[in-house]
């Protein structure tokens, strides 16, 4: 106990000790989390009406980003499949470095779910046993279910392995091997259910549409592997990790597949919409092309269409998805590709025109975008302050005492 | 022995009590001190409202009572009338009688306490272009404003909330903040909403409204008789609806709504009342709901009592 104690601040005191970079870095980001927190002290004296969001829109650039990211964070689960159960060497290596960008992207998702509360301090009501949890009949409670059950896997998991790496000795398949066979399957689950939050919702038929879920999975899939690409890379850099170049072409070749599914599953979701020209198409008109001169999200999706396809093109190629630059411009692509249309490009136009049929144009207000910018800020400090003592302990450069 | 027993019993804890304190420990770092009166705390541990037994309501009320009256200088009666057996309310509205001159929508706003900066409507009047089609509400025009209504061109409809048999709203709600009472009216625990508002994108009729902002009411305007579930004034940050006038309905009187139309347009009466003029509309009328695909089945039926 005595020894367990002592490592934990000798980990703890790690996120002390850096270099100058390192402290410009931290204080940069504490500055946007203050700006951020500032904001959002004044959201909460006066209300969300801070935001652009009113009865018609009445969820905005808060849920996009959550939705988002639960895609990143899902996306983890792209690692481990080849990692463990193919033994896929590079991979396995540095696959806890994303397991710990879940732990830091679901931390992200409760917070913008917290933010676009009006009640957060009520917040307990949602729990079972102490509050009253409607479960099973609301998606919202299920979401809760899984997103905090993935925190717990995605954190036991990274905590346990750094914890062995840490007094020398190999973790025990027997510990973990189940635990990594249920965060398949519960990764899924995460996006999935997020999906079925908007799927299940007659009122809207933008969302009404089964494809929903799987597109979701595979955007996902494109853009959280992309994102730790981007990450790798600088890791590798910044410290002593080794990630290995194959590793690295291995994901984004996985990338160039699920980004042809998702532009297959997005062409059809196209056709069946346009072709069939009902009146339940009014949203992905005011999408695509706007509706009775309203237009404020017509050049973000094509602009996000074009990325996707030029990111798909350049991952599919092997000789562009084996030069770093051509690569890395890829990754940006489906980065902003997938953030702008699984973001506000999905759930904006499930509310335009809203049920009696007005046409409302949400743009999002500059608290709104600087609270954002606080939990994106948050999260990359999570991982910062993650990856300052994950990185010597899987380096082998710090080892804790032990008794023997 | 028998004595030590029993206070071993009062210093054992019950689960919720102690999870209440740990969550009380968490909070009460993140409030401003200036809140931290013994009102602020009954409020943030009050219970869900059918969880509560009367005397726990009874309290609640009180204490409710006091702090409307600390905010608007005026004595506010806030009611817990509950649901009449037999009765399930049902509504209807003459499409050939409206004329569009929204003073439901007024007489709405004057009767529940909804804030008038920002405004918030409980009822909304869409108008059509005669010869449109009307159940595409995507033609609708709902802020209209001519010199005069009637206009000879358009008709109107308006839409409040339907109090479906079958929900969506309340399916949706993750803390079941909002719920179906016996007399078929969805009503809200202002106290237990939390403002995620997934209830409104569930809803097809854009019948819930969110308190973007404290709800701005002058004290000279608000309706002192209230009821919990109903127009009792509603804080920022939680979702409300139209509850029927549950204030005056659950004692015998009609939605302010119907008593302020001119035209006689809109009816309200007991489902399960052979006699009631609910009944005789339904089986003598033509009636329609709104978006019936979506099987929501609403109790709010629309007709046409003649053409013109």
């Amino acid at each position: 106990m005595f020894y367990l104690i002592k490592n934990f601040f000798i980990a703890l005191r790690q996120i002390a000790i850096g270099s100058k970079r390192y402290y410009i870095w931290v204080a940069f980001l504490s500055f946007l989390i203050l700006l951020g927190a500032s904001a959002y002290f004044d959201q909460s004296r006066r209300g969300l009406i801070i935001t652009g969001m009113r009865d018609q829109v009445s969820w905005g650039f808060y849920i996009s980003n959550f939705t988002f990211l639960v895609g990143v964070a899902a996306a983890a689960v792209l690692l481990v499949i080849p990692a463990y159960i193919y033994n896929f060497k590079p991979i396995k290596e540095i696959v806890l470095f994303g397991e710990l960008l879940a732990i830091s992207a679901i931390s992200m998702c409760l917070l913008f779910v917290m933010i676009d509360m009006g009640q957060p301090l009520r917040g307990w009501h949602i729990l079972p046993v102490i509050g009253s949890m409607n479960f099973p009949a609301s998606l919202l409670a299920w979401d809760v279910i899984v997103l905090n059950g993935y925190l717990a896997i995605n954190t036991f998991i990274s905590f346990y392995v750094l914890y062995r790496l840490s007094i020398g000795k190999e973790y025990k398949m027997s510990v973990i091997g189940p635990l990594i066979i249920l965060s398949i399957p519960w990764a899924v689950s995460i996006h999935t259910v997020t999906a079925f939050l908007y799927n299940g919702l007659s009122a809207r038929p933008f969302w009404n549409a089964s494809i929903l879920a799987p597109r979701f999975l595979a955007s996902a899939f494109c853009s959280g592997p992309a994102i730790m690409i981007v990450l790798f890379q600088i890791i590798r850099k910044q410290s002593e990790v080794e990630i290995e170049d194959r590793a690295i072409f291995k994901i984004a070749e996985l990338i160039a597949y699920a980004m042809g599914l998702n532009l297959f599953l997005l062409g059809a979701e196209v056709f069946k919409e346009f072709y069939s020209g009902s009146i339940d198409t009014y949203s992905i008109q005011y999408l695509y092309f706007g509706l009775h001169g309203k237009s404020a999200l017509v050049p973000w999706i094509w602009t996000a269409t074009l990325l996707n396809i030029s990111a798909f093109l350049l991952f599919l190629l092997p000789r562009t998805r084996e030069n770093f630059t051509t690569l890395n411009m890829a990754c940006l692509f489906v980065i902003i590709g997938v953030y702008i249309e699984k973001g506000l490009g999905l759930v904006v136009p499930g509310f335009v025109p809203d049920t009696l049929g007005e046409i409302y144009e949400y743009t999002p207000t500059t608290p709104e975008l600087l609270i954002t910018l606080g939990v994106w800020a948050t999260g990359a400090l999570i991982y910062t302050l993650l990856l300052k003592f994950a990185v010597p302990i899987y380096t082998g450069k710090l080892r804790f005492e032990t008794k023997a | 022995m028998k004595r030590e027993k029993n206070k071993r019993r009062e210093l054992s804890l019950d689960r919720r009590t102690f999870l209440k304190g740990a969550a009380l420990g968490l909070a009460g770092t993140a409030l401003p001190l200036d809140k931290a009166d013994a009102s602020f705390w009954e409020t943030f541990f009050q219970k869900h409202f059918r969880e509560m037994n009367d005397t726990e309501i009874k309290k609640v009320l009180q204490r409710l009572e006091k702090e409307a009256e600390q905010k608007y200088k005026k004595a506010i009666k806030i009611g817990n009338e509950k649901a009449m057996p037999g009765v399930l309310f049902g509504y209807g509205l003459d499409l050939s009688r409206c004329i569009g001159c929204r003073r439901c929508v007024y007489a709405c706003v004057d009767e529940n306490n909804q804030s008038k900066d920002p405004q918030i409507h409980w009822i909304t009047v869409l108008r059509f272009k005669k010869g449109e089609k009307f159940s595409d509400l995507e033609e609708s025009e709902k802020y209209y404003n001519p010199p005069q209504v009637p206009e000879k061109e358009y008709f109107y409809m308006p839409v409040q909330c339907q109090q479906c048999e079958n929900p969506p709203c309340v399916r949706s709600c993750p803390t079941q903040a909002t719920w179906k009472d016996p007399d078929g009216i969805v009503v809200i625990d202002y106290n237990w909403c939390i403002g995620c508002r997934y209830c409104m994108a569930a809803c097809p009729y854009g019948a819930r409204h969110f308190n973007w902002s404290e709800p701005g009411r002058k004290p000279e305007e608000i309706n002192p008789n209230t009821h919990y579930l109903g127009n009792r004034p509603r804080y920022k940050g939680v979702v409300e609806k139209c509850t029927f006038c549950i204030q005056r309905t659950r004692n015998g009187r009609y939605p302010a709504c119907v008593e302020a139309c001119p035209v006689g347009a809109r009816k309200f009466g007991n489902l399960l009342d052979p006699n009631s003029e609910m009944r005789y509309l339904i089986e003598h009328k033509r009636v329609f709901r709104l978006k019936e695909a979506l099987n929501t089945n609403p109790k709010f039926y629309y007709f046409f009592a003649y053409g013109r």
